[in-house]
């Protein structure tokens, strides 16, 4: 397991993090690789796994009834992979498409739950991680639900 | 610069007025109408404003009679100088449709040259300042320099102080100093009647030339001096200008905006009356068949949800917002843009506004209280 | 109808346009245009400036110029139907005649960004500003470090200047990063906002210049990212937009605090607008 921990503690999301918990999170980690088109995961599915891309580009999909896919975000290398997880009721929130070969480390969604509640500083480690990354998330999508480059309202 | 110091008698000034229509001066002066002393053509004494007063305060203006004969005793009515030199509306060129698009033709400048009557020293300084914004750019305003270049000026020292006068704290008054061609004080008291004349160009003693002009006795001088000095002390307002700029530039988030913006009707009156306030709109028309075209200039205020109008919308759309641009712009950026004040302390705005709100009382209220909210350099609060 | 033989010289009053002849059209989307104009002597211009365009009758905008300074054998511009005056513009069709006027304003610091690296960041219609700037970079591209532009547009079908954009992707030492606000499974580029591609955009924040030309809020965000790479404020330009009728400093509209954006903008360094910029309804 020793290369996995340093992928884990190589991951930009995890830049900081004390080697000690790296060897928490890589004891629940995988590598995973998807091809081109194949989907990560689809709305409403359980949210058993969190993921942090290490290559490739994610497309975020959203589908509705007699209109293309809606691409709504696209994330790349050093991105992850939501917080559905961590929360109650754990299910995908929308489709997740590789749009190439996509490299991921996937973290068993459970395992890492039951050791943030065993160890609350890891808890809190990833906690401010998360809250850092979905707060980023937060303004861009604001900004982007503000279409400035429509016509302009008036 | 010639200057003598002549004395005439009061029935000089009509000469003055004939000598400047002999030169084929349009001659304006004060002229009283409609409840208010304006500017207007004149042509004899007898239609300047003799024996009148007003009584000034803010949102408070009425003509007064008083009785002595006077004929400059009043301050300054709504009228500036600037609807002469930078009319209301003004075509700057047309255009006429041709095979191959359209051609232009440029208008014509000014018609006859003008001359003023009765111009104070807070409206001497306001014409400088409107010089500097129109004439001292990398672009200048052509017909605005032709009218300004061919424009004789009398001007007046005043006699006494209107109710909303803050002049002195401008530093642009009582007394006329510079850019007049003659310049008159009216001594009207012990049984007489004249004026104290000074020469204040060549033009200014070109024309002194054909009246009936005498040099003044030392007593006749001290005797203008002496209506200088009680003008100085009878100012209605005041305005600390002592780091006035800094002030209103750092605190575009103090609660006095909120204020006034409650009082603030954004009529644009007083946009209307100051005798700096420049700005304009342009509109292009078309004739109905759209075989002709012109372009005209018109006075706008930055009052008008229209002037920051971008991509739908104002970018000044609270009276609030409007209300801060104009005072800041007018006590602080000004200075920034053309180096001096862009107020004169004439007090119009103070007079015309209809809710009587008051640029001196407005800035003494920040001052009282500064936020100091202003920004670094590096965007952060 | 015969196309031009050239305008007439006119008298140079501020006021007064000088009628042009279109001498090409593209549609460049639904409803962006560019018009390349036929001047009657070389037109010079720097990269950031404007031109008055007048419809006759109609009225008149400011709008930049997207050309490339190097070629004074045409006026370039690229329009998008907004309102009366820039719908009609849009709408032109060759041999048509546009009132001109300009060049007028600020320009980019290309020549003073020599020596470092460059980033060009555009948002919708904000590419065609910078544009002339681009061209002016790669024109001496050995003179500069590293170069990147960062353009985003509301949609795939919204992206301007495709081809010349492919034409730049080709060489191998200019970075291009294109994203959009919303599009289909079959884009298969970026989605999402400018701002957060440049957490990830190789330069060296020490050495390098940001120009910046897009909607203020887009603009604003972008700051912000570009401070957190520790780009200083007198290293990032934007080019400013307000109302404009004169276009030279005589009607006041324009003013942005202090600053006229006709006179002492369009384009501005960033540090001499900061204390105003981001400053509600100023």
């Amino acid at each position: 397991m020793e290369g996995l921990e340093r992928i884990v503690l190589e991951h930009p999301f995890f830049a900081g993090l004390g080697p000690e918990f790296g060897a928490a999170i890589s004891g629940c980690a995988r590598n995973l690789r998807f091809a081109a088109g194949e989907y990560l995961f689809r709305e409403d599915e359980p949210a058993n796994e969190f993921y942090l891309i290490r290559h490739g580009t994610v497309a975020l999909e959203l589908h509705a009834p007699g209109q293309p896919v809606i691409v709504i975000a696209t994330l790349r290398e050093g991105d992850i992979l939501d917080a559905a997880w961590l929360v109650p009721p754990y299910r995908w929130t929308f489709d997740a498409r590789a749009a190439e070969l996509v490299r991921v480390l996937g973290v068993n969604a459970r395992c890492l739950r039951d050791k943030c509640e065993a160890d609350h500083d890891l808890g809190y480690e990833l906690m401010k991680r998360f809250v850092g990354a979905m707060g980023e998330r937060l303004r861009a999508t604001r900004l982007q639900v503000l279409d400035v480059y429509g016509t302009p309202r008036s | 610069m010639v200057d003598a110091k002549l004395a005439i008698e009061q029935d000089g000034l009509q000469r003055i007025i004939d000598a400047l229509a002999r030169r084929g001066y349009r001659v304006i002066g004060p002229t009283v109408r409609d409840g208010a002393i304006i500017y207007d053509t004149v042509t004899r004494l007898d239609e300047l404003p003799v024996g009148w007063t007003d009584q000034q305060d803010g949102g408070r203006y009425r003509p007064k009679w008083r009785g002595d004969g006077a004929l400059f005793g009043y301050a300054v009515g709504p009228h500036s100088w600037k609807r002469f030199l930078h009319p209301p509306a003004e075509r700057l060129w047309q255009a006429r449709r041709e095979e191959n698009g359209f051609a232009i033709v440029e208008s014509e400048g000014a018609a006859e040259p003008l001359a003023f009557i009765g111009v104070r020293a807070c409206e001497l300084r306001a014409i400088a300042i409107q010089d500097r914004v129109f004439l001292s750019g990398r672009y200048f305003d052509n017909p605005y320099k032709i009218r300004r270049d061919q424009a004789f000026i009398v001007a007046v020292n005043c006699g006494q102080a209107g109710g909303t006068c803050f002049c002195i704290s401008m530093d642009a008054g009582p007394k006329v100093e510079t850019g007049f061609d003659l310049a008159l004080t009216e001594l009207v008291e012990e049984g007489r009647h004249l004026f104290a004349l000074d020469v204040g160009s060549a033009a200014g003693a070109d024309l002194a030339k054909d009246l009936p002009a005498r040099p003044a006795t030392e007593e006749e001088i001290e005797a203008a001096e002496r209506v200088v000095a009680r003008t100085k002390g009878q100012m209605g307002r005041s305005l600390d200008t002592d780091g006035l700029k800094e002030l209103l530039q750092a605190n575009p988030d103090h609660p006095r905006w909120d204020e006034v913006a409650e009082r603030c009707l954004t009529c644009g009156n007083c946009t209307n009356v100051c005798p700096t306030c420049f700005c304009t709109t342009i509109e292009d028309t078309t004739d109905l068949v759209g075989a002709a075209a012109e372009r005209v200039r018109r006075w706008d205020s930055c009052f008008t949800l229209d002037f920051s109008y971008i991509h739908g919308g104002s970018v000044r759309n609270s009276a609030r917002s409007r209300y801060r641009q104009w005072m800041t712009h007018k006590l602080a950026h000004w200075i920034d843009q053309f180096g001096s004040s862009g107020c004169v302390g004439c007090g119009r705005c103070i007079t015309w506004c209809p809710v009587g709100i008051d640029i001196t009382e407005e800035a003494a209220a920040i001052r009282a209280s500064p936020e100091g909210s202003r920004r670094d350099a590096d965007g952060g609060a | 109808m015969t196309p031009g033989h050239e305008a007439r010289e006119v008298p140079a009053g501020w006021s007064v346009p000088q009628p042009l002849r279109v001498s090409r059209v593209r549609r460049e989307t639904a409803d962006v245009a560019t018009l390349d104009l036929a001047p009657v002597s070389p037109f010079a211009f720097a990269a950031g400036q404007f031109n008055m365009l007048y419809v006759f009758g109609l009225g008149e905008v400011a709008i930049s110029i997207s050309g490339d300074p190097a070629k004074k054998d045409r006026i370039v511009h690229t329009v998008r139907a907004l309102g009366a005056v820039s719908g009609a513009l849009a709408r032109l069709r060759r041999d048509a005649v546009v009132g001109v006027r300009g060049p007028y304003g600020s320009c980019w610091p290309v020549a003073e960004a020599e020596g470092s690296d460059v980033v060009l960041i555009a948002g919708g219609l904000g590419l065609a500003p910078l544009r002339p700037a681009i061209y002016g970079v790669l024109a001496r591209r050995q003179s500069y470090g590293r170069v990147v532009l960062l353009y985003g547009a509301r949609g795939p079908s919204d992206i301007l200047y495709r081809r010349e954009l492919e034409t730049w992707r080709r060489r191998l030492d200019v970075d291009i990063e294109v994203t959009v606000d919303h599009a289909g499974a079959d884009w298969h580029g970026n989605v999402g906002v400018v701002p957060g591609l440049i957490p990830r955009i190789p330069f060296d924040p020490h050495h390098a210049v940001a120009l910046i030309c897009g909607p203020e809020i887009m603009m604003r965000f972008t700051i912000a990212a570009l401070r957190d790479r520790g780009l200083a404020s007198e290293q990032i330009y934007l080019s400013m937009e307000r109302n404009m009728k004169c276009a030279v400093g005589l009607c006041g509209r324009c003013q942005f605090g202090p600053a006229f954006v006709c006179l002492d903008g369009p384009v501005f360094r960033f540090d001499r607008i900061a204390p105003v910029f981001g400053i509600r309804e100023i």
